[in-house]
C-alpha cells in the first residue's frame, strides 16, 4: 500500500501545475465552506445566544393550550399554584437546569395619566428572571435592572411615545379573570431596550404586584422560563422533562403541561433553519466542485497514462491494483485540498477574529462577530472532501482497470 | 516438453466493417530456453503472436499452450497472475514508469506483483542492474538516462521475476547498432545463465543474426522455421 501511495503522489506532482490547479480549487472551496459556516455559525449563536439570554430562556413551561393564544396572553390558561408546585418539583430533579424564572403574565392598559396605550406585563420575581436571563440587565438603557415591588419596568418604545421617564408616577390597568378592573400606580424604574417582535411591549413589574392587580389570592403562573447550565443539553433536557410532566393529566385525560424549547417559540428559529440551509447548499457546492474537478483530473490522468497502464498490466499488475493506483490519486488530491483549505480558513477566521467585525441586528448595535472554527465542522468538511475526491476517482479508475493490455500498449 | 505450442492459431481483428486476418491457422513449437525470433515485414503478424503469446490478446480459433497453461480460457485477472509468475516484457520504447527511479522500475513487479519482501528484492535487483551494467544509475529517474540504459534497465524489470519467458517486441529498434548489440548480447548471456526463453519480434538484422530459430512470416502465414547463427548446432 504505500508503495502504491508513493507511486500516487509522485505521479500527482509529475503534473505539478494541474495538481497546483486542481488542489487550490478544492482548497479554496473548503476554506469558504468553513469560513461561511464559522460566520454563519457564529451570527447564529449570537442571535439565539441574544434571544434565549434576554428573553425567551432555553426551554419554556405553559399550561397545554396557552402557547396557542399566547398573543392575548389568556388569563384562563394559568398554572394553578398547585400544579407550580409540581413543575418546581420536576425541574428539581434536573440537575442541568441551572435557573428558571416563573411569569405571570397580563395584557393591559398602560397611562401617563394624560396617554394611554396597550403593555404586556410580565409579573417576575427579579432575582429569578435575571438569573434565567443573564443578559436582562444589559437591556436596560436607563435606571435600575432591579424588579422592586412598587416599579416598573417599560419599554423604551411606550417611554419615548407617551414621553415617561425614569421616576414617573404611571397606572397599569387590567381586567381580572371575573371582568372587572383594576388599576394600579407605579414609578418606572428602569427603561428597557426594545426588541423586535411582540415582546418589543413587554413590560416587567414585581410578580406580587401583578397579582394584586389581577386580584388573585393565590399565585398562578403563566410561563415558566428555564435556563440549563449547557445550552447543548437542549433536547435531552426537554424530552426528560416532558418524560417527568406526562403523568399530570387534566380531566379530560391530556397533559396539563406543554413543554417547548426555545425553537418552538421564536420566529427566529426559521432564521436559524435558514442559516443551516445554506450551509448545507453550501456544502453541495462544494461536492460538486470537488467532483467536478477530481474527475476531470482523473480522466486526464487516465488519457495521458494509457500506454503506462498497459505496460503495468502486461508485468502483471492485478487490475484491482491498477484501480487502487488511480483511487489513491483522487484520495491524495482530496486530502491536499483538504488539509490546505483547513489551513486557510483557520487564517481566516483568526483574521476575522481579531479584526472585530460588527453588526447590528434589529435594535441591537455593534454585535461583534466572532466566528470560530468547530472541530466538528472541519473533520465533517474533510471527510466529505475526501469521499467525495474518491468517489470523483472512482469511474477514470474503474476505467483503467479494464483497460486491454494489448489496445493500452498501441495507444499512441 | 516445449514450452510453447500453436496448433491452427488465428487472430482476426474488426477494423470498422472490415475483417482483417493478422495470424492465419499458424502451427509451431519452442523449447524452453530458446532464444527466437519472429520475423517478416510491418503488417505480416509478429506483434499479433507475441501478444498472443504474452496473454495479452486471446486468439480467434486455434489453441495455444504456454507453459502448460491453455491461455485463451484465462480471465482477466487470471491472465495478470499468469503474465507476473511466467513472463516477462520488454517493449520497443522501453516503457519504463517515468515517476519511479532506475532501481524502484525494476523493484515493480517484484513488489507489486509478487509482494517480495524488501530483503529479498535488494538480492535479486543488485545483482540484476550489476548484470546488465546500469548499477551506477540506479537512483536516477528514466528521463536522466540513455536508451541504451533504458532497455537495459527493462531487461532486468523483465528478468527480476525469474520468468520462464520473455517477450521483446522490436527492443533494438530504438537504439544505435552498438547498443543494440549490446543489449542482445545481455539477453544472451541471461538466456545461457538462467535458462529464459527470448522471443523477439523484429525486423533488426542485429537480432536476426543472433537468435537461434527464425519464424518467418508473411500475411499472417507462418512462411518458414530456420536456424539462425545463433544456433550452437549451426
Amino acid at each position: 500500500m504505500s508503495k502504491l501511495i508513493k507511486i500516487a503522489v509522485r505521479n500527482l506532482f509529475r503534473y505539478k501545475r494541474r495538481t497546483l490547479l486542481t488542489s487550490s480549487l478544492i482548497a479554496i472551496g473548503v476554506m469558504f465552506v468553513l469560513v461561511f459556516v464559522a460566520v454563519a455559525g457564529s451570527f447564529k449563536y449570537m442571535m439565539v445566544g441574544q434571544i434565549t439570554d434576554s428573553m425567551l430562556g432555553h426551554l419554556q413551561v405553559h399550561k397545554r393550550g396557552y402557547v396557542a393564544s399566547i398573543d392575548s396572553l389568556p388569563l384562563t390558561l394559568n398554572l394553578t399554584a398547585d400544579e407550580a408546585a409540581t413543575l418546581e418539583s420536576a425541574l428539581g430533579q434536573i440537575p442541568e437546569i441551572e435557573a428558571f424564572s416563573s411569569r405571570l403574565k397580563f395584557g393591559g392598559m398602560f397611562s401617563n395619566f394624560i396617554e394611554t396605550t396597550n403593555i404586556r406585563i410580565n409579573g417576575v420575581y427579579g432575582e429569578e428572571e435575571i438569573a434565567t436571563l443573564p443578559l436582562f440587565p444589559s437591556r436596560v438603557v436607563e435606571g435600575e435592572a432591579t424588579i422592586r415591588k412598587g416599579e416598573i419596568l417599560i419599554p423604551e418604545l411606550l417611554a419615548n411615545g407617551l414621553k415617561v421617564t425614569v421616576g414617573s408616577n404611571v397606572v397599569v390597568i387590567a381586567t381580572n379573570r371575573d371582568g372587572s378592573v383594576n388599576g394600579r400606580q407605579f414609578v418606572v424604574g428602569g427603561i428597557l431596550a426594545s426588541v423586535t417582535g411582540p415582546g418589543g411591549r413587554d413590560g416587567y413589574l414585581h410578580i406580587e404586584d401583578a397579582m394584586e392587580i389581577l386580584r388573585l389570592d393565590e399565585m398562578e403562573i403563566s410561563e415558566v422560563a428555564i435556563r440549563l447550565s449547557d445550552f447543548g443539553r437542549l433536547h435531552d433536557v426537554n424530552a426528560r422533562l416532558k418524560q417527568l410532566l406526562s403523568p399530570e393529566l387534566d380531566m379530560q385525560g391530556k397533559p396539563v403541561f406543554d413543554v417547548r424549547t426555545w425553537e418552538g417559540l421564536s420566529p427566529f428559529y426559521n432564521i436559524a433553519r435558514m442559516i443551516d440551509m445554506m450551509t448545507f447548499f453550501i456544502r453541495l457546492m462544494l461536492i460538486a466542485i470537488v467532483l467536478v474537478s477530481i474527475m476531470n483530473v482523473m480522466i486526464m490522468a487516465v488519457f495521458e497514462r494509457i500506454r503506462e497502464i498497459g505496460t503495468i498490466a502486461a508485468i502483471g499488475t492485478l487490475p484491482g491494483t491498477i484501480r487502487s493506483l488511480f483511487l489513491i490519486e483522487g484520495f491524495a488530491l482530496g486530502v491536499l485540498g483538504a488539509v490546505v483549505g483547513n489551513v486557510l480558513a483557520w487564517v481566516v477566521v483568526a483574521i476575522l477574529s481579531i479584526s472585530n467585525v460588527s453588526f447590528n441586528f434589529g435594535r441591537e448595535t455593534g454585535l461583534v462577530l466572532a466566528p470560530r472554527l468547530q472541530v466538528e465542522d472541519m473533520l465533517l468538511i474533510s471527510v466529505i472532501v475526501i469521499i467525495v475526491s474518491v468517489v470523483a476517482a472512482l469511474q477514470p479508475a474503474i476505467k483503467a482497470s479494464r483497460m486491454e493490455p494489448v489496445e493500452a500498449l498501441r495507444h499512441v | 516438453m516445449s514450452l510453447i505450442v500453436a496448433k491452427d492459431l488465428s487472430k482476426t481483428y474488426s477494423v470498422g466493417e472490415i475483417e482483417v486476418e493478422a495470424v492465419k491457422s499458424v502451427s509451431f513449437a519452442i523449447e524452453p530456453a530458446s532464444f527466437v525470433s519472429f520475423i517478416g515485414p510491418s503488417g505480416s503478424g509478429k506483434s499479433t503472436l507475441l501478444n498472443l503469446i504474452g496473454c495479452l490478446d486471446k486468439p480467434t480459433s486455434g489453441t495455444l499452450t504456454v507453459a502448460d497453461v491453455v491461455t485463451a480460457g484465462l480471465t482477466r485477472k487470471e491472465a495478470a497472475i499468469f503474465r507476473g509468475d511466467n513472463l516477462g516484457f520488454i517493449f520497443q520504447d522501453f516503457n519504463l514508469i517515468p515517476v519511479l527511479t532506475v532501481y524502484e522500475n525494476v523493484e515493480y513487479p517484484l513488489l507489486m506483483v509478487k509482494n517480495a519482501p524488501a530483503e529479498e528484492r535488494k538480492k535479486r535487483i543488485i545483482p540484476l542492474l550489476e548484470t546488465v551494467g546500469v548499477i551506477d544509475q540506479k537512483d536516477k529517474y528514466p528521463s536522466q538516462i540513455s536508451g541504451g540504459h533504458k532497455q537495459r534497465v527493462a531487461i532486468a524489470r523483465a528478468l527480476v521475476t525469474n520468468p520462464r519467458l520473455v517477450l521483446a517486441d522490436e527492443p533494438t529498434a530504438n537504439l544505435d547498432s552498438k547498443t543494440a548489440f549490446k543489449v542482445i548480447d545481455i539477453m544472451r548471456k541471461m538466456k545461457d545463465e538462467l535458462g529464459i526463453t527470448f522471443i523477439f519480434s523484429t525486423h533488426d538484422q542485429a537480432i536476426v543474426g543472433e537468435v537461434e530459430t527464425i519464424f518467418s512470416l508473411h500475411d499472417g502465414v507462418l512462411v518458414g522455421i530456420t536456424s539462425g547463427k545463433g544456433r550452437d548446432d549451426v
